[in-house]
């Protein structure tokens, strides 16, 4: 199963780093990665596949949400299929 | 990437920012099966149907929110009105009824289940009385079951003996509930034609005509739209409901996608999806709002009915396209407690019970969540409910009242219903009499368009 996890608030270092630590601390392989500039924010979009993760995807909300309070920015996951339903027909 | 910067972007704002949700996930579930003389045999076999198909419903639903990070807000129950069930038995009120129906709600973890309902737009049977008679008792002991009244249509006209016998029902309803501004109002709503397969509160049952039980979807989301139309201020309408449009399909697919994953794994067919701009008291979540970003100072202005009418419509082409199934209301609701761009329109004098009548003749419901005085007359609520059930039955659409005479409160105090449901100053109604009017009774005929055999 794939999720889409994107983070978006101001630059700074370590984002990628602190992001992709919680993506192996947890068996989630990452899969696409593509970071850009939006309306003046970094915003960093990052495709996973979570089928062997260890834990439930609650669990990594949590943790992701925790390192997006600790970097200052804002993270999300969600399922693949919330965007192929949006943007795709 | 799959996807790109702006579309996913444009996702996670709706969902973060804009007050995304899917509102509702209701199982609808027939109680046919449960007749029985026996009251109290009939009330066991509901209360154990409803924990077979629904017992997992809850937990279903809270995990296809984890997994797809997309929050589901509503987990509720309609079931047959009661009215059929309840009249095979001896029973000479059913307020035992509502009591099962409210033990299964708490014990399934549902917000609200409703169907405590009557389908009276022709005549009224035994049961329908009886069931009419208890709505008052019922509501005040339950907490998440809700009732309604189906009193007129475009095929069969409006059945002004209900109509007359609502207007007391609402007010007994309202003082037996006088501790919480008369809440027990809140969870009674009446319609004309009324659909079977709406999911929102509290106007769902399940038709007579739907299957054993079915999974219907509503989703909501008025922030998404006001977001869509901003910045395009001096631009033509035609370019705003193309954007209306657009927002509604993506909306729509992403319900039909919630829905779709909820049915398998509920092993219940899905029924219909229900794309209704549905408001909440949060600020950013508001149809008014939106009446603002078109150009109006504030809802109610000259201006707004036409602003409603643009913004159904376009909702309703949008949600179409996107799914197999629409259904329900689908459409612009237009609550004065839950909306608090409404509240605020209300507040400056822009809003008036008159203008919000004519809103009600192009929005997909009616007059929703409008808190009344106290000293309303009963006559008059009915002459309210009577007027919105005409321009139902004229315009062939669906038109409901909720309305709450707020039990010792008057023009202009603050009326409190909590959560969801809001809250708002009351609001003033006509003060001159309908009730030489409403109390004729008789049937007023169906219109001459209804003859389409």
């Amino acid at each position: 199963m794939n999720s889409v996890v994107t983070v978006v608030g101001k630059d700074s270092v370590g984002i990628i780093s602190t992001i992709s630590g919680v993506m192996a601390d947890n068996s989630i392989n990452i899969l696409d990665i593509s970071q850009t500039i939006m309306d003046g924010y970094f915003t960093m979009i990052m495709l996973v596949d979570i089928s062997i993760a260890t834990k439930e995807i609650k669990e990594i909300r949590a943790i992701l949400d925790e390192a997006g309070v600790k970097l200052g920015v804002s993270v999300t996951i969600q399922h693949e299929q919330v965007f192929q339903a949006m943007h795709r027909i | 990437m799959i996807f790109t910067p702006f579309e996913v972007a444009e996702t996670v704002n709706m969902f973060t920012n804009q007050h995304l949700d899917i509102r509702t996930i209701t199982m609808g579930i027939s109680l046919l099966d449960c007749i029985s003389h026996d009251s109290k045999i009939a009330r066991d076999r509901i209360y154990d149907k409803i924990m077979l198909k629904a017992g997992n419903l809850v937990a279903t639903a809270e995990k296809i929110e984890a997994e797809y990070g997309v929050p589901i807000i509503n987990k509720r129950i309609s079931v047959t009105p009661i009215s059929l069930v309840g009249g095979a038995t001896d029973d000479k009120d059913y307020v035992n009824f509502a009591r099962t129906l409210d033990r299964a709600a708490k014990e399934t973890g549902v917000d609200f289940l409703g169907g405590f309902s009557a389908l009276v737009d022709k005549g009224i049977t035994k049961g329908e009385r009886i069931l009419m008679d208890s709505i008052p008792e019922a509501l005040s002991v339950t907490d998440r079951v809700c009732s309604s009244i189906n009193l007129g249509s475009t095929k069969y006209g409006i059945n002004m003996d209900a109509v007359r016998d609502m207007g007391h029902i609402i007010k007994k309803t309202a003082e037996l509930t006088k501790h919480a501004d008369g809440i027990g109002c809140a969870k009674l709503v009446v319609f004309c034609n009324a659909p079977g397969d709406n999911p929102f509160m509290a106007g769902a049952f399940h038709g007579v005509n739907e299957g054993d039980s079915v999974i219907s979807v509503g989703v909501s989301g008025p922030g998404v739209v006001k977001c869509a139309l901003e910045g395009s201020k001096g631009e033509p309408f035609d370019v705003i409901a193309d954007k209306i449009k657009k927002t509604s399909f993506k909306i729509t697919r992403l319900g039909h996608m919630v829905a779709t994953v909820a049915s398998e794994r509920l092993g219940v067919p899905f029924g219909i999806l229900d794309l209704s701009l549905a408001p909440t008291p949060a600020v950013g979540d508001s149809i008014a709002r939106i009446f603002q970003e078109m150009g109006l100072e504030y809802a109610g202005a000259h201006g707004t009915t036409a602003a409603l009418c643009m913004l159904n419509d376009a909702v309703k082409k949008g949600g179409i396209m996107a799914s197999t199934h629409v259904g329900g209301l689908s459409g612009a609701f237009i609550p004065l407690t839950e909306d608090e761009g409404m509240v605020e329109a209300l507040n400056v004098g822009s809003l008036t019970i008159e203008k919000l009548e004519a809103m009600t003749s192009v929005c997909s419901v009616g007059l929703d969540m409008i808190p009344v005085p106290g000293d309303t007359p009963a006559e008059t609520l009915s002459a309210m409910i009577a007027d919105e059930a005409a321009i139902g039955m004229a315009n062939n659409k669906t038109t409901a009242v909720r309305v709450i005479p707020v039990p010792g409160k008057t023009v202009g105090e603050w009326a409190e219903f909590g959560g969801l449901l809001g809250g708002s100053p009351i609001i003033g109604v006509n003060k001159f009499s309908s009730a030489d009017f409403i109390n004729r009774g008789g049937r007023i005929p169906a219109p001459v368009h209804s003859f389409k055999n």
